[in-house]
C-alpha cells in the first residue's frame, strides 16, 4: 500500500503490476479510483460559464457526452485535467471528474470563479473503473443495456435500487466504464464483479502502465502548471470555436501555439535496450546536448520493453529521432515513437 | 560446503571457498515486484562492501545493489540480460548476479546467518 494523495491505495494486488497489466488488456480489470474527485456544477448557463475556466468546448456538447478538457492558469499552464458531462440538453447540469491531488483548489477555483453556480462535491460516492476488452460483457450481466452505451457518454442505471452513473470512458487505451455509486454499496458492487470470471483487481502500477502505453498524460508528472494543452499534445480536446473565441484562461498563449507551434512537444519515447528511463531523466541529442526531460518512464508489459514520455523542442519531435535519455549518468539509446504506444481499442 | 549470509539491505552471498556469488533475496524480490532489468558490474571490478555493485530495476522503481565484501568480480550472471525474471523465479539460484573473489574472509563474520536475516525479515514484514 503507499500514500496517493492522501489516499492509501495498492501498488499490486498479489497478481503483480505484469499480470494486472496483461490481465486488463486481455480480460477485463477493476479500479478502485474512488479517490478522484466527483461533483455536480449547476445552475443557469453552466456549460459557458466553466468554458471562461477550461478551454474545451462544452456548449456544442450534445447531452449525455463527455468532454476531456484541462483548467488552464493565466500563463495556459494546466492546473488539472478532468472529465466533463453534460447531463441535459440546455448545459445547466455538468457532473465533473478530477484529480485527487487536485480536487480541493479545483473545487476551490470554481466557487472563487462560478459563484452564481452551485456546485455539490460528490463526498459519498465512490468511482470504480472497469477497463478491457472483456468490461461490457461482465458488467452487461448485472446492469443490463450498459454495454450499449457509446464511447465518451455516461447514463444513469440501477443496481440494487441504487443509482450508478455509468460512463463508457477510462484511463488505460481499451474499452471500459467508469461506474459511479454510492459508497456505502461499492464494496459490494466491487466484490459482484470480481466474482465474474473476466475480472482480477487491478492496483495503481498496472494502472500507470496501462495508461502510459495508451499514451495518456498523468497530472503532476505529463502536464503541470508549466505545460500547456498545446504542448502536451491535447490540441484535439480544444475545438475550432475555443481556438478562434478564446475566453480561457492563457488563452493568449494557446492560441499563438497553435499559430506558431509551441517549444516544445510531449512525445513517446521508444528505449532501444531493455534498461528502463524514468521521471526526471534527462534527453540528449545525438551530440549529446540536453534537449528536454523524461515526465513519466517505465516498463511496458504489452510490448516487453521499456518506454517514456517527454518533452523535446518540435524540431527533435518527428518520429524516428534518435535521441538519448541520460540514466545514472549514462546515455541510453532511444528513439521518438509516435503515441500512443499501443493502439486504443475503445468501443465506437 | 557452501553457506549462505545476508546484508540488512537483504543481499545475500553464498560462500563457496574463496568465492561468493551474490544476489538479491526472496523477500527482497516480492518487495520489488516484476524485475525488468538487471544492471551488473563489470568483470574485474574492484568491489568494497556497501559500495554500490549493480541496480535492480522492477515495474515499480530502479533500486541499488551492494557488495557485501570488498574483492574483485569474477563473474556476472549473463542469464538475467535476457530473463531478468529469474530473480523473481528463483533468487537464490538461477537470479544470482555476480561472483566476488572474497578479499577479507573476516568481513563475512559481519553478515547476518540464516537465523538472523530470518528475524530481521519477520521483524520488518
Amino acid at each position: 500500500m503507499v500514500d496517493f494523495a492522501g489516499y492509501e491505495l495498492p501498488v499490486n494486488y498479489p497478481a503483480g503490476i505484469i499480470a494486472e497489466h496483461t490481465w486488463t488488456r486481455e480480460h477485463a480489470g477493476l479500479f478502485d479510483v474512488s479517490h478522484m474527485g466527483q461533483a455536480l456544477l449547476t445552475g443557469e448557463g453552466a456549460s459557458a460559464r466553466l468554458e471562461t475556466l477550461l478551454p474545451g468546448d462544452l456548449q456544442n456538447l450534445g447531452a449525455r457526452k463527455i468532454r476531456y478538457s484541462q483548467f488552464t492558469n493565466a500563463g495556459g499552464g494546466i492546473l488539472d485535467d478532468l472529465m466533463v458531462t453534460k447531463l441535459d440538453e440546455a448545459g445547466d447540469v455538468l457532473f465533473l471528474v478530477v484529480n485527487a491531488a487536485c480536487k480541493r483548489a479545483d473545487f476551490a477555483h470554481m466557487k472563487t470563479h462560478l459563484p452564481d453556480l452551485a456546485l455539490t462535491v460528490l463526498e459519498d460516492r465512490a468511482l470504480i473503473a472497469l477497463q478491457g476488452p472483456q468490461a461490457a460483457q461482465a458488467l452487461e450481466r448485472h446492469v443490463p443495456g450498459a454495454s450499449a452505451l457509446p464511447f465518451m457518454t455516461q447514463q444513469e442505471f440501477c443496481w440494487r435500487e441504487q443509482d450508478l452513473y455509468i460512463s463508457r470512458s477510462g484511463y488505460t487505451g481499451e474499452d471500459g466504464f467508469e461506474i459511479s455509486i454510492a459508497a456505502s454499496f461499492a464494496q459490494d458492487f466491487a466484490e459482484t464483479l470480481l466474482a465474474e470470471e473476466e475480472v482480477q483487481a487491478v492496483g495503481l502500477g498496472a494502472r500507470d502502465s496501462l495508461r502510459l502505453e495508451a499514451g495518456l498524460c498523468l497530472y503532476g508528472h505529463d502536464i503541470d502548471t508549466t505545460t500547456s494543452p498545446v504542448e502536451a499534445g491535447l490540441n484535439w480536446s480544444i475545438s475550432k470555436r475555443r481556438r478562434a473565441e478564446g475566453g480561457f484562461p492563457g488563452a493568449a498563449r494557446i492560441q499563438r501555439e497553435f499559430l506558431e507551434g509551441p517549444a516544445r512537444k510531449r512525445v513517446g519515447l521508444m528505449l532501444d535496450g531493455k534498461a528502463p528511463a524514468r521521471e526526471g531523466a534527462d534527453i540528449a541529442d545525438d551530440s549529446g546536448a540536453i534537449i528536454g526531460r523524461v515526465t513519466s518512464g517505465g516498463f511496458a508489459p504489452s510490448l516487453g520493453k521499456p518506454i517514456a514520455i517527454g518533452y523535446v523542442p518540435p524540431k527533435h519531435a518527428a518520429p524516428g529521432t534518435p535521441v538519448s535519455l541520460i540514466v545514472r549518468g549514462k546515455p541510453l539509446s532511444a528513439h521518438v515513437a509516435p503515441l500512443p504506444f499501443v493502439p486504443n481499442r475503445y468501443h465506437r | 560446503m557452501s553457506k549462505v549470509l545476508f546484508t540488512e539491505d537483504h543481499e545475500y552471498i553464498i560462500v563457496d571457498g574463496d568465492v561468493g556469488a551474490v544476489g538479491v533475496t526472496d523477500f527482497a524480490q516480492k518487495q520489488l515486484g516484476d524485475v525488468v532489468f538487471v544492471e551488473l558490474p563489470q568483470v574485474g571490478k574492484q568491489l568494497k562492501p556497501g559500495e554500490q555493485a549493480g541496480v535492480v530495476e522492477s515495474v515499480k522503481a530502479a533500486s541499488d545493489v551492494f557488495a557485501p565484501v570488498s574483492g574483485e568480480v569474477v563473474a556476472t550472471n549473463a542469464a538475467l540480460e535476457e530473463t531478468p525474471a529469474l530473480v523473481n523465479e528463483d533468487p537464490q539460484g538461477r537470479g544470482w548476479f555476480f561472483k566476488v573473489k572474497i578479499a577479507e574472509p573476516a568481513e563475512l563474520e559481519q553478515l547476518m546467518d540464516e537465523t538472523a536475516y530470518e528475524a530481521l525479515v519477520a521483524a520488518q514484514g
